[in-house]
């Protein structure tokens, strides 16, 4: 279990995360929602020891994050941030193997491979296996993280906007794979997303932040509701029900 | 080609050079000659190996390819103190030295400044490897300034052992020097050994590999000091000759076109000692010693900056 207990981080004299406690739910797909500089990404960065808070507790299954041994804490929660830009010359499957780093220090083993494998076929990437990742498109590069992060096979994953930059046919084929990825695997995921309807489509449990704290959170249907999101957003949202799915109207 | 083909033709290409270099016009000097361009190439092979290989490093650990460690000052510390000895106690006081006691002051005072920037980079989060880059160039430019100061103020002569100093120069290595500085490096590849799984890893990036349970800045620091020793014991052996390091980093890159660092780092080592031999006959034997190694390396390599400065801003 991932549990935040009063952490903050201050950048620049800015609380930008402040006094935040929240519990993520296991097994399930949480998102985190929010305006620009909210401080969803700085917690998610802060869950995944990316960057240090100034005050406060997170523990992973028990145990400070702080207390984790960097490559055993690898094996238990994955992170990937939404910008990757990287020049290297790499193929996606080279890319998807450095998954297994954390188990294997860079000698894939069989069982390595194995993992490799299906992750690439989670991702329906076999065709472009060998292609090099600056040849690929924006959704096909997010498409190799992402199988990269299902090759590490951990417990946890925090995603930081996923969808960035994708097309609607992938970013529905992204979140079709994390559910699967719920239900299949039992993981535990958790989002930034700045679109509501996917949050609301696909998620389990909404924690929604303004200003560096916790507006509302609670479980999606509770959440998806004008009023409580006139109090994130401060602008008036319709909700439709839709084949039991709600969608928020707020284009006008 | 295959990564194993491609790195046996430059090892090939390397020990031919070596080859022709060590006999060359021997004549029946033997006993007179070999040893002392045995000594030369080994110099070569030290030097060229450990800035290729910390020039490889620090590329990846700094995700830039167009930087060398010599952003970081150390080769202007070198040369002000040459010239602050030179300035205060004269030439001739550099030289009653000795030469041991002068490798070890300059190996010393690099290694130290080297370590007074990582303690403030690391002091304290949010300090980027581009603040040590900024403050090692900062400080850089202050040295040289210093040293330039210095030169124009001394005697004309003074100026002639300066001089010397500022070009690397593999045409009088001192063998006990030789023999320290190999103790020393192999004893940093030893250290360096534990560190370089990471080394894939850190080329994906700083998030990266903290998300594939990388310590980052302990791994970080420590391949920063590996940087920092590699490159005090060439430069005190030889001279600033750190802009090498680019070119044949570079070069590996495009011949090997793998992110792999076992490959990159033996190719570009190769690389170097082609380059440094191929280049050293060039200047014993087209050039007649009238120039020096790195006018020809900083020439070629210069050329070569330029043209990655192109790509580079064309990708």
């Amino acid at each position: 279990m991932i549990q935040v207990t009063n952490v903050s981080k201050v950048y620049g004299g800015k609380k930008v995360v402040d006094n935040v406690s929240v519990t993520i739910p296991k097994g399930q797909i949480t998102s985190f929602i929010g305006p620009n500089g909210a401080g969803k990404s700085t917690l998610l960065s802060m869950i995944s020891r990316l960057t240090g808070k100034d005050s406060g507790q997170i523990t992973v299954d028990g145990k400070e994050v702080s207390q984790w041994k960097s490559g055993d804490l690898a094996k238990k929660v994955s992170i990937l941030k939404q910008s990757n830009h990287i020049s290297l010359r790499l193929t996606v499957r080279e890319l998807v193997s450095f998954g297994r780093f954390p188990y294997s220090q860079g000698r894939l083993n069989a069982e390595d491979e194995k993992f490799v494998d299906e992750a690439i076929s989670y991702m329906e990437l076999e065709d472009m296996q060998h292609k090099y990742l600056h040849q690929l498109s924006g959704g096909q590069t997010q498409r190799a993280y992402i199988a990269m992060v299902i090759a590490q096979n951990t417990e946890y994953i925090l995603l930081d906007e996923p969808l960035n930059n994708l097309d609607m046919k992938h970013s529905v084929q992204i979140m079709k794979i994390l559910r699967k990825l719920v239900a299949d695997l039992n993981k535990t995921i958790v989002i930034v997303i700045h679109d509501i309807n996917f949050a609301s489509f696909y998620s389990d449990y909404i924690v929604a932040l303004k200003d560096g704290a916790i507006e509302s959170e609670g479980k999606t249907e509770n959440i998806i509701q004008s009023n409580v999101l006139r109090g994130i957003y401060d602008m008036d949202i319709e909700i439709e029900e839709i084949n039991d799915n709600r969608v928020c109207v707020y284009y006008g | 080609m295959t990564y194993k083909a491609k790195l046996g033709l430059l090892a090939a290409a390397a020990i031919i050079l070596v080859a022709v270099f060590l006999f060359i016009d021997l004549g029946g000097n033997w006993d007179y000659a070999l040893p002392r361009r045995i000594k030369k190439v080994l110099a070569i092979i030290l030097t060229g190996g450990a800035i290729a290989l910390s020039t490889t490093v620090f590329q990846t650990v700094t995700n830039n390819r167009i930087l060398t460690p010599s952003v970081m000052g150390l080769d202007s510390l070198y040369i002000l103190i040459q010239t602050t000895v030179i300035f205060v106690f004269g030439s001739f006081t550099l030289y009653k030295l000795g030469s041991n006691v002068n490798f070890l002051i300059n190996v010393g005072a690099m290694i130290l400044f080297a370590g007074i920037l990582y303690k403030i980079l690391f002091q304290r989060e949010g300090n980027n490897i581009y603040f040590l880059l900024l403050i090692g160039m900062i400080f850089g430019t202050l040295f040289s300034s210093m040293s330039s100061f210095m030169e124009v103020l001394i005697d004309p002569n003074e100026f002639q052992y300066v001089s010397d100093k500022m070009f690397a120069s593999f045409n009088n290595v001192k063998t006990e020097l030789l023999i320290l500085s190999v103790i020393v490096v192999a004893l940093t590849l030893l250290y360096f050994a534990r560190f370089a799984k990471y080394l894939n890893v850190l080329s994906l990036g700083r998030d990266q590999a903290i998300n594939l349970g990388v310590n980052y800045d302990y791994v970080v620091k420590r391949l920063l000091i590996v940087v920092a020793v590699l490159i005090s014991v060439a430069t005190a052996l030889v001279g600033p000759i750190t802009f090498l390091g680019l070119l044949v980093v570079n070069v590996a890159y495009e011949f090997m076109k793998t992110y792999r660092h076992s490959h990159l780092i033996t190719a570009s080592i190769l690389i170097s000692i082609i380059a440094l031999v191929g280049g050293q006959l060039v200047v014993e034997r087209v050039f007649t010693f009238s120039t020096t190694l790195s006018v020809i390396i900083n020439f070629i390599g210069g050329v070569y900056f330029i043209y990655l400065l192109l790509k580079e801003s064309r990708a």
